[in-house]
Parts: C-alpha cells; sequence; structure tokens
C-alpha cells in the first residue's frame, strides 16, 4: 500500500501550475555533477561487523571520557546525575513532543508544568514555556515577541555584541521575513562590553534591547548597572530581553530582580549532555502582562469536574492550530525530553545542590584563570567579574595551541577570532565542576611548555 | 439572537453606535454567541488610529481567537478596561457592559455602508443558510 498521498495527476497539475515540465527541472540549479552522485557503497556487512566498525568510528573521537575539556562557549560539560537518565528513560515518558491529550498525559504535563515552575524561579519570571529548540531559537522568539508586544509598532531590535554570535546569527535568520531589522552596539575590545553612551539613541523606537549575562566573554555585569539599563530601556518604551546561564542563576539575582521582561537561556548544562551540539533546550520565561504573546506550549495546573489537581496544556488560542496565519510565532511543539531531563536534574539538585555546582564552576574558573593569567606571554583580559568562562591573550594563534593541547589529551578553548577580528590570539576558556584541580594545572603546564616552544 | 435598534453592523458582525461626535463599538450577539466563553478580548490603545475594515481587536474564546474590525475610520478614545478582568461581559451583555471601544469617527457618511438591525438578521440568516 502506498502512502504517497499525490497521484500522478496530481503532480501534472501542479508542475502545469508553476510551469514546468517534470520535477527533475526543479533541481537545475543543482549542479548536474552532483544532482545524481553514483553512491559507491562497500557490499553489506552483517550486524556484528557493522558494531564494530562504528566502534572503531567513533574512537577516533576525543571524548570527555578521555579528554580533559575546557572548551564552552555556549555548551557546557556539566555533570548529568545518573538519576536523570532513569527518568528520561521510563517509556511513559519517553517521547520528544507535548502531548495533547491531558485524559492520558497527566505526567508528561506535570512534568512540563514542574519544569515550568523550576524555570520561572531560576529567573525570577512569572510564567515560563514547556521550551524550545536551544538557546539561539528561544532568543530569535524572544525578539520577535518583543515585536509583537509593540503591536507591530516598532521593528528594531538592538542587540549588545556581547551575545552569543551564533545566536546572533539565528536571530538574523528570522527577521528578514517580517521585515525586522537588527543593531548590534558598537563592540569596545579593550573592555570586552559595548558603548553604553549611543545606547540612549538606538534604542529610539526599538523594540528590545537584547543582552546576555554571564555574557559570551563569562563577564558579569553589576546588578545595579543592570538595573540601570533596565531603566533606560524601559523609559525609551522598549523591553529587556536576557540571555541567561541557568547553571550561573544558582549563585548570583535573577533577571527578573533587575528588570527583565523576558529572560532565555541554552538549558543544555541542566542534565543534557553536550551531544555533540544537540538536541538542546531552550528556555523561555517572560513577565505575566506579556502571557498572552508567548510562543511554545503552556502547560497548567487546573482541576478536574471532582476537584482534584491535573494539568493541561492552556492558553492554545495564541498558537497556530487556532490562530492559524495570525498566529505569532510558529513554534507549536517543544522539546519535551531535554525539558524533562532539566527538570529531573533540577529536582535531583534542588537549590543548594545548583548553588554548589555554581560555586564549583566559579572557584575552579578563578583557580584556572589567577593560574593562566600568571605564566609568561599570557594575559587575563577584560576588568569585569566573571564567572565559569574567562579570556585569555595567548602568545601564538588559539588554533596552534589548541592542536598542541589535544595532543596532550586536552580539549583547549574557543578562539575568539573566529567572531571578533580585533581579538586575534584571544581565546575563551571554560571551568566548570567537571573539572579536577590535576586537569587544571595539567593545562597550566601544557600552555607554558606550548609557549615556550619556538 | 438579541440586536440593538440603535446600532448599526457589519458583514463581519460587530455593530457600533453613534451618538454625538463619539462612537461606541463592539461585537453582535449573533458573534458571541459563535464563539462561544470570551476569555480574552486584546484592545488598542488610546490615540491609536485605524480605517474602516482595519483590525483593531482580536477576541480570544475558548474554541477560536478572531479579528475584530474596525466599523467606521477613527481614532481610539476610550477602550474597555473592564474587558480584561472580565471578559465574560462579551458574552453577558455584548452591546452594552461588553462594549470594546469608544472612537471618534472621522467621516460619519461611511455609516452608509453598514447595514440596519433588519438588514444584518437578513445577512445571519443568509450566513447561518449557508452552513
Amino acid at each position: 500500500m502506498s502512502y504517497i498521498p499525490h497521484t500522478d495527476s496530481d503532480r501534472a497539475r501542479m508542475l502545469a501550475e508553476i510551469g514546468v515540465e517534470s520535477i527533475g527541472d526543479l533541481f537545475q540549479d543543482v549542479p548536474e555533477s552532483v544532482r545524481y552522485p553514483e553512491l559507491k557503497l562497500p557490499p553489506p556487512l552483517s550486524e556484528v561487523e557493522i558494531l564494530r566498525e562504528l566502534r572503531a568510528m567513533s574512537e577516533e573521537n576525543a571524548d570527555l571520557d578521555h579528554y580533559a575539556c575546557f572548551l564552552g562557549a555556549g555548551a557546557y560539560n556539566h555533570f548529568v546525575p545518573s538519576v536523570v537518565g532513569h527518568i528520561i528513560g521510563r517509556s511513559e515518558f519517553y517521547t520528544a513532543y507535548t502531548p495533547y491529550q491531558p485524559e492520558i498525559s497527566q505526567g508528561t504535563l506535570q512534568a512540563i508544568f514542574e519544569y515550568q515552575s523550576m524555570v520561572c524561579a531560576l529567573t525570577g519570571m512569572d510564567v515560563a514555556n514547556a521550551s524550545h529548540y536551544d538557546g539561539a531559537t528561544s532568543l530569535a522568539e524572544a525578539a520577535l515577541m518583543s515585536v509583537n508586544i509593540s503591536r507591530g509598532k516598532r521593528h528594531k531590535i538592538i542587540v549588545s555584541p556581547t551575545v552569543h554570535p551564533e545566536y546572533r546569527a539565528t536571530l538574523r535568520t528570522y527577521t528578514p521575513g517580517p521585515d525586522l531589522t537588527v543593531e548590534t552596539l558598537n563592540f569596545k575590545p579593550q573592555t570586552l562590553n559595548f558603548e553604553v553612551e549611543s545606547l540612549k539613541f538606538e534604542l529610539d523606537n526599538a523594540a528590545c534591547l537584547i543582552i546576555q549575562q554571564p555574557d559570551f566573554f563569562g563577564q558579569l555585569a553589576e546588578a545595579s548597572e543592570l538595573k540601570h539599563l533596565a531603566d533606560v530601556v524601559h523609559k525609551a518604551g522598549a523591553l529587556l530581553i536576557v540571555s541567561a546561564d541557568p547553571i550561573s542563576l544558582g549563585l548570583f539575582i535573577p533577571p527578573g530582580e533587575y528588570g527583565a521582561d523576558i529572560v532565555v537561556g541554552e538549558g543544555q548544562s541542566l542534565g543534557n549532555p553536550l551531544n555533540f551540539g544537540g538536541p538542546y533546550l531552550g528556555l523561555f520565561a517572560c513577565r505575566e502582562k506579556y502571557m498572552r504573546r508567548m510562543p511554545g506550549r503552556l502547560a497548567g495546573e487546573t482541576v478536574d469536574t471532582e476537584g482534584r489537581r491535573g494539568f493541561v496544556l492552556t492558553l492554545s488560542a495564541r498558537e497556530q492550530h487556532i490562530r492559524r496565519e495570525r498566529a505569532t510565532s510558529n513554534i507549536c511543539t517543544n522539546q519535551a525530553l531535554c525539558a524533562l531531563a532539566a527538570g529531573a536534574y533540577l529536582a535531583a539538585m534542588g537549590k543548594t545542590g545548583l548553588r554548589k555546582v555554581a560555586e564549583l564552576c566559579y572557584h575552579k574558573a578563578h583557580y584556572a584563570a589567577q593560574r593562566i593569567g600568571a605564566l609568561p606571554g599570557f594575559d587575563l583580559v577584560g576588568s569585569r567579574p566573571f564567572f565559569k568562562e574567562f579570556v585569555v591573550r595567548c602568545p601564538k594563534p588559539p588554533s596552534e595551541i589548541n592542536q598542541a593541547l589535544l595532543e596532550r589529551g586536552i580539549i583547549g578553548g574557543y578562539d575568539l577570532s573566529r567572531d571578533y577580528p580585533q581579538l586575534e590570539n584571544h581565546m575563551l576558556l571554560c571551568v566548570t565542576e567537571m573539572n579536577t584541580q590535576e586537569e587544571i594545572n595539567r593545562l597550566v603546564k601544557a600552555l607554558r611548555e606550548i609557549s615556550a616552544d619556538t | 439572537m438579541k440586536l440593538d435598534k440603535n446600532c448599526r453592523y457589519t458583514e463581519t458582525h460587530e455593530w457600533v453606535r453613534v451618538a454625538g461626535n463619539l462612537a461606541t463599538a463592539g461585537i453582535t450577539d449573533h458573534a458571541q454567541s459563535e464563539l462561544s466563553d470570551v476569555v480574552y478580548v486584546e484592545l488598542p490603545e488610546v490615540g491609536d488610529v485605524f480605517d474602516q475594515g482595519e483590525v483593531f481587536a482580536t477576541v480570544e474564546s475558548v474554541k477560536a481567537a478572531a479579528d475584530v474590525y474596525m466599523p467606521l475610520s477613527g481614532e481610539i478614545v476610550e477602550v474597555n478596561e473592564e474587558l480584561s478582568d472580565s471578559p465574560e461581559l462579551v458574552n453577558e451583555d455584548p452591546f452594552g457592559e461588553g462594549w470594546f471601544i469608544r472612537f471618534a469617527p472621522s467621516d460619519l457618511s461611511e455609516l452608509d455602508d453598514l447595514m440596519t438591525p433588519e438588514e444584518y438578521q437578513e445577512h445571519v440568516a443568509k450566513e447561518e443558510g449557508g452552513h
């Protein structure tokens, strides 16, 4: 039985409508040589042979069981307690999607509700949604939401250059369709910050200002500075969107306390392994007054006809399946499994556990920074307090240093010149609770050796 | 279906009542009963200016979200703040307590484009017949 819904005559009509002869004509932009490449596959193997081959391939990877990792820049190596795997491995929970029917999904809906509640507690916001694909899409959705809150009267999005470069790239993929402009504030390489002076002018008729805290360089702004920033933004009639590292919120004040209107963030750190870059988890929370403009799924608590506590998807009228083309976002699902992992992680760690993780990151990162900063040829850059990441000016290009580190079993830092041409020879290093003192000492020793090599 | 003799009606089920230089508008009894329980009304801001036929509000019910269209061109002078806490007023009293906006119409001759209560009643009957 064929499950292809289009008949030959359907296809002929569609081709006639768009004025091409055959389906092949649709691919004429693809160069001839790669259009139908010949697949030179080897003969088939048995299951045991395939497993052996794949294992051999996977063992060529530099994985975190065998390498010390000092790379962060948006994806973080944090401990995942084994309870997380046990919870998300339960077949009742094993779906990547939000269930619609409360009759059969109370457990999943309750898990989402609890996840949302914990995201609210972390961020200091009133409402959180059931999650987005990752931190970058959350940030872009928040920008669209701020435009919607202005009822389409404001079309300008102001973003700090210290927001993750890939998040800003994602934002730019969202904005041409709805005809929005993105303006990045001037970057000051000396302080690794943006020009606050020009902000007031830029904010004129802007829907929002997007900042990151800690910023891409790991730096923390003072609470008073952030409160002032929020005031300036609000006086201009714009919203303050903050992208935050959830682990940092175990130790530092939540964005809700310094005036953020929408808080987003990458939730991978919460119980999700690095997974080669995905699937990750987009945190998304906002103030109650903006709830009806919030994209995505929302699980809510209610009572059934007999007065018993229950959970349902709520405020669906915002969404595409009801609002159709007038919906303000295309997002109609969430990262249920990754959100479940984050919920299980937060529940297992608790308030004190999360604080402890954040403290370990903070102290270990500062130990590493102090040791590396004392090495000849290496300088710490930036004058602000930092959390678990810091910037080092190196005596050699980071690509060379990283190659030499890799040979010593160490995954080095992020080469900042990739995104910031002014930061040649600058490396962003990350230290988490997973890095032992022995590993840090090994890194310091390796850096000393590598810089001495000519 | 209730009707207000003093109103004019649009094909998209809004009503408008003009008194002096001001007009009041909302959605009809028929519209509220089609939408069922209204849970939220998103209203414009005072000072916003709309052309006749432009979307000025959105009404959400438990089963749908619908745009609400301006019956006449004009500038908003007041919105019904009560609706944010009590959206059910739209169901209970669509021509009274459940009003949406008061506005200053810029061209009263546009009233000629609208339907009388009798014409609207016929319009609804025809729409229902078409279902």
